[in-house]
């Protein structure tokens, strides 16, 4: 028989494997990993934001040798990680204000080009509010004038560390303390919200892409191939939050899963303002098995539930799986939940 | 110290604030039992023995197999695999073909000629086992392993029992038998053949200090059917019997089969592979309700095999034979109807079950015998002290693999009873069930089908009718293993703690650093095969 040889007993879905030679390994099943994030951040249980920041930093330190310096937005992140006087950085890491991390990257970068120290890469990061709200102005600033720096935004839906107030990434019907789950249209409202993936492509940079904790291979490929560009990149990882989200700590990883697998969260790359791929749905699940576990929409179910906002939540999944194409022969599909 | 201005505190690392005190639950690594561990009669780690075939560690694998049971290469091919039926992999896609790794592993052992060796002093201690089928040479395997000094003796011209009388040749190759037989035969086992044992007790006389029975069921059972003088009749076990001496019995060229066990098929198979060339089965109750295995009836009606249901023989002439067709009353017993048949049969061949020849035990008083079968108990020792029976002679399903499993604990029981202990049960862990799994890990696939040999063309001849794996496939096999309650080393744990809190070990094995885990459960969660439980903190 031809067959060729594959790990079925993990697929490539875990995140290693005792069986994998050392070059297939991921970044985070190696005991040299950098841990960018070491122990003893301030995080709650089950942050997803520390996990993503630990999964990209760590792959962008092996894609550039350790040559990395990080500029952070205000956020959980920068608050968890460094109370004075104590980090929990292994890197070149600054802070400055809530909405400049793009400038000060852009800053850092043309210093790092003056001292002639090309091998020297500058990533942004902030949280999804110091993103699409606060820091918007200077970060479309940066993609417009193709700075050299990758913008890394770990998007939770809304303002987690000042006590969860909606941001312009925050879902539709979600319970935030600034859009309570009351009156005719409860939670946030069903606007366009602030797709930053889609806005950074309008601008024409090199790369952006959108990835999630549930999927840690996908993940680092995208950090590794964005440290091969030069010029502005974008990518936008979904970080579940178990405080803002009202979700068990254990399930942010299947959480993360059952967002991307549902199509309410497409995880695509582009390059020069194109879309290039979209990762494939691989077991379809419905948008309430996603929103149920989840006390931000309790309201949306039960004997005063409404279905008809389940409806359309469904149907902006739909319009996903059909834009980006996340579905394919190998996808197995959910009957009943494909009409638009 | 001087430090720059309007700073008063030295820098330092988040790795001194210890987060694992804000725990109330803490990861613990566990062992479950896999279904495929808890099905085998033989009680085979199979989980185990998968792993290190994963890695292609095939004598690894071969050697942690083998603790269980001597005969992989046998057992390969005859078991009817309870392992495969009970694997939570069906919820997947299809289960991992268990059996067909253990075939390839017996296979590779007799190609490398790797041997069993006895690492401890002889005991002294002398055992008899009489009878040297599965549960008699699987005792003898465990017994020497242990040191003492084993005898079988065997009534036949050679030894095997049913694997050699009972299974033919074209299901177990007799180079396959005689190789797994030789190296048990190799570690210092005596099998003394022609040599019909007349009574277990005249043993302990002659110096035994135990006996183990394992004398099998080999009378074929008979009936009472009107019969014509000059009417053929033989039942299935003899018929197996004397081909596998080399003296087929003659048999004609229309035989019919009486029965519906995996001996009735065997049977009708073996006649078609000595010349005839029609062979009926008759089996008084539905295909549901047949006790043979589903594989063995699709392989004998791919030979041609015909099968007549809701029938039975109410007369049997020379040439010919009277079927009257029955009907399943509501409870599912078949009734007559009062329609009769006839059909041309050279021969009939009875198969309705077999007996155990008791006569070995004739006159020992505390032996019992209930519905033809031996008594024994948990410890397989009859009320003879000393006196152990298992496989086919004693209450339970009477299979091979059942018979080696009957062997191993009667060979463990044994060396406890002569020690003078009480044999304890190993602790058998919390099941490996399939919810604890996190499947998203394991891709699909589809399982590797053995390539058999034409239907038509393997029913001419008593070539082995299913081929083996080589060491590709028998690898890709393997890894399908969903390594159900056990780590498998996937590093999941590793990656996917928010705290850093997992420590990768040396050995592919992981520890969980109590000061930084917060207790937040996502490893035990992502874990694939949920060999991570949760366990509340005490405070």
């Amino acid at each position: 028989m031809t067959t060729p040889l594959k790990f079925y007993q993990v697929g490539s879905f875990a995140v290693g494997n005792r069986l994998l030679a050392q070059g297939q390994l991921s970044e985070q099943s190696r005991p040299t990993r950098t841990n960018s994030l070491t122990s003893g951040h301030r995080a709650c249980q089950g942050c997803g934001e520390a996990l993503g920041a630990r999964y990209a930093l760590d792959a962008a330190m092996a894609a550039t040798d350790g040559k990395i310096v990080a500029v952070n937005a205000t956020g959980c992140l920068e608050v968890f990680s460094t109370p004075y006087p104590e980090t929990s950085w292994r890197l070149p890491w600054l802070h400055s204000l809530f909405g400049n991390a793009a400038a000060v990257a852009t800053g850092v970068a043309a210093a790092l080009r003056a001292q002639g120290k090309s091998d020297i890469r500058v990533i942004a990061q902030g949280g999804d509010g110091g993103t699409v709200d606060i820091g918007f102005g200077p970060l479309s600033g940066m993609f417009e004038r193709n700075d050299d720096v990758l913008y890394i935004c770990y998007d939770n839906e809304a303002y987690m560390n000042t006590g969860v107030q909606r941001s312009g990434a925050t879902p539709p019907a979600a319970r935030t303390n600034t859009t309570h789950a009351v009156g005719e249209n409860p939670g946030a409202s069903f606007s366009q919200g602030k797709n930053l993936p889609v806005i950074a492509m309008a601008h024409g940079i090199p790369y952006v892409a959108t990835a999630s904790v549930a999927d840690l291979h996908d993940l680092e490929t995208k950090v590794k191939k964005a440290m091969t560009f030069h010029g502005a990149r974008y990518l936008h990882i979904l970080v579940p939050c178990p405080l803002g989200w009202g979700s068990r700590s254990e399930e942010t990883i299947h959480l993360a899963r059952m967002a991307t697998e549902s199509g309410l969260f497409p995880v695509f790359e582009a390059e020069y303002g194109e879309v290039i791929s979209s990762k494939k749905i691989r077991r379809q699940v419905a948008v309430v098995d996603y929103l149920k576990p989840q006390k931000r929409f309790a309201h949306l179910f039960g004997a005063k539930g409404r279905p008809d906002l389940l409806e359309l939540i469904q149907a902006n999944a739909n319009r996903n799986i059909a834009k980006y194409e996340l579905m394919d022969e190998n996808s197995v599909r959910l009957i009943g939940v494909n009409r638009e | 110290m001087s430090k720059p201005f309007a700073i008063t505190l030295n820098i330092g690392s988040s790795l001194a604030n210890h987060t694992g005190s804000w725990r109330n639950e803490r990861p613990v690594y566990v062992n479950r039992m896999p279904p495929c561990n808890n099905a085998c009669p033989a009680g085979e780690d199979v989980q185990g023995w998968l792993y290190e075939g994963e890695a292609g560690n095939y004598e690894h694998a071969w050697r942690n197999l083998t603790k269980d049971n001597p005969l992989p290469a046998i057992m390969g091919r005859i078991c009817y695999h309870p392992c495969q039926t009970a694997c939570n992999r069906t919820e997947l896609d299809e289960a991992v073909g268990i059996n067909s790794v253990e075939r390839f592993l017996g296979d590779e052992a007799i190609k490398q000629g790797w041997q069993f060796s006895v690492t401890v002093a002889p005991t002294g201690k002398k055992i008899l086992i009489i009878g040297s089928g599965p549960s008699g040479l699987s005792a003898a395997y465990q017994l020497a392993l242990k040191g003492h000094s084993v005898t079988i003796r065997e009534s036949s011209s050679a030894p095997g029992g049913m694997m050699r009388y009972g299974i033919p040749a074209y299901r177990l190759p007799r180079e396959v038998l005689d190789a797994e037989i030789s190296r048990i035969v190799n570690m210092g086992v005596r099998i003394e053949c022609n040599t019909k044992v007349e009574n277990a007790d005249a043993a302990f006389a002659e110096g035994f200090d135990a006996v183990f029975l394992a004398i099998g069921a080999h009378l074929g059972k008979r009936a009472f059917i009107p019969a014509g003088d000059t009417a053929r009749i033989l039942d299935a076990v003899s018929v197996l019997h004397m081909t596998a001496d080399g003296e087929p019995p003659l048999l004609g060229r229309r035989v019919v089969v009486y029965g519906g066990g995996n001996t009735a098929l065997d049977a009708a198979r073996t006649a078609r592979r000595l010349g005839a060339y029609e062979a009926i089965v008759v089996y008084r109750r539905t295909q549901e309700k047949m006790p043979a295995h589903e594989i063995e009836l699709k392989e004998a009606l791919d030979e041609g095999i015909v099968m007549r249901w809701l029938s039975t023989i109410s007369r049997v002439d020379e040439g010919s034979v009277t079927i009257e067709k029955m009907e399943l009353d509501e409870k599912g017993n078949p009734q007559p109807t009062g329609q009769f048949e006839n059909l041309d049969a050279d021969s009939v061949v009875l198969a309705l079950g077999q007996e155990v020849d008791l006569s070995v035990i004739n006159g020992i008083s505390q032996v019992t015998v209930d519905d033809g079968v031996i008594e024994v108990d948990e410890f397989l020792m009859t009320g003879r002290r000393g006196l152990f029976a298992g496989g086919d002679a004693v209450p339970g399903e009477r299979t091979a693999t059942n018979a080696i499993g009957h062997g191993k604990h009667a060979a463990r029981a044994i060396d406890s009873w002569l020690q003078g202990e009480t044999f304890v049960h190993a602790h058998r862990p919390e099941p490996a069930s399939y919810d604890r799994l996190n499947t998203w890990y394991y891709s699909d696939a589809p399982k590797t089908v053995r390539s058999k040999l034409d239907g038509a063309r393997r029913a001419s001849n008593f070539s082995e009718v299913v081929q083996g794996l080589d060491a590709e496939t028998a690898v890709f096999e393997a890894r399908r293993c969903l390594s159900c309650g056990n780590c498998f080393s996937c590093d999941n744990c590793f990656g996917v703690c928010p705290d850093n809190a997992v420590i990768k070990l040396e050995n592919g094995k992981y520890e969980i650093n109590l000061d930084y885990c917060k207790g937040c459960g996502i490893c035990a969660n992502e874990c694939p095969c949920g060999a991570i439980d949760m366990e509340p903190e005490r405070s």
